[in-house]
């Protein structure tokens, strides 16, 4: 993907989407927030808390945390390119963890959908803080389209949102 | 911080788990089978990422596994600090259901400075695993 601006497919829709994602109770119970979105492409918001630490010396989150995270954005960017609602199923994700991420600070995840098939979704995305030179993370994954999730970020239909 | 030091035994690992935010929060269990830990996860609601079939969250799954393994590289190495984790790579094989996820780790390779991890996790099958996963830790 270039860096030139496109709206999301369907804004209704996405909108819709986006709520549902950030209203799982997953999500909410890390505090994730929606961004930004433009098609192909969606930022979430994680505010540090104390609650997401995994290493008390330090006060660093979790990778886990960093993991939940970059899976929603991921997920979602996908639903930026899409029409109608339709179940998405994470096949694999891999994550490097590049630097720590600082506590205090919160970590924004931007993801984007870089390639869309009949049946599979390719994504990349990348964990930052108030640096995007400095990234805490990267990710990849792939997702399988239009059949029952074997993962997380299934959705069936946006009319039965919370 | 004297929970995170020194683990030997499975109480040691349940204090540990008690003293990491992260894992306080998924609700993250323990007690030892074949003398190893075997971890594991009970179901709760704020645990859920699709509340139409309803399933676990990907991310609870990927973050249950990775804590699971810095826990057991500590077990193993008796606790010499927190394990920092260079890369996680997880293959989704079922939907994780609304009920209680295990997870056992084995250490692949052990090197002085890096180790490579394999986390296997099911639910009431383990010849059906639910997810897999493998991760590289420098040890501290």
């Amino acid at each position: 993907m270039n860096g030139l601006w496109l709206p999301v497919e369907e804004p209704v829709f996405f909108e819709q989407l986006q709520q549902w994602f950030m209203n799982l109770p997953h999500c909410r119970e890390l505090g994730m927030e929606f961004a930004n979105a433009e098609r192909g492409r969606i930022t979430l918001k994680l505010p540090f808390s104390d609650k997401l630490i995994g290493n008390p010396h330090t006060r660093v989150i979790h990778g886990g945390v960093v993991t939940s995270l970059i899976d929603t954005a991921s997920g979602t960017a996908i639903y930026s390119l899409l029409r109608a609602p339709e179940p998405v199923a994470t096949l694999d994700l891999r994550i490097d963890y590049l630097r720590p991420a600082r506590p205090d600070l919160p970590v924004y995840c931007t993801a984007e959908c870089y390639r869309l098939t009949d049946h599979v979704a390719f994504t990349r995305a990348t964990a930052y803080q108030d640096d995007p030179e400095k990234p805490v993370a990267h990710g990849v994954a792939t997702f399988a389209r239009g059949m029952e999730p074997k993962g997380s970020t299934g959705i069936a239909s946006t009319g039965e949102t919370a | 911080m004297s929970a995170l030091a020194n683990i030997q035994t499975i109480d040691d690992l349940s204090r540990a788990i008690a003293a990491i935010p992260y894992a306080s929060l998924l609700g993250i269990e323990v007690r030892e089978e074949d003398g190893e830990p075997l971890f594991y996860l009970p179901f709760k609601d704020k645990n859920i990422g699709n509340t139409i079939l309803p399933a676990l969250h990907g991310g609870v799954i990927g973050g249950f596994l990775e804590n699971a393994a810095v826990l057991h590289l500590m077990w193993q190495r008796e606790g010499e600090g927190i394990p920092r984790v260079i890369d996680f790579s997880i293959d989704y094989l079922r939907t994780g259901r609304a009920q209680d996820l295990y997870c056992r780790c084995e250490i692949v390779r052990q090197g002085k400075r890096i180790a490579n991890v394999l986390m296997t996790a099911w639910q009431d099958d383990r010849s059906k695993p639910v997810a897999q996963a493998r991760a590289h830790f420098l040890l501290a």
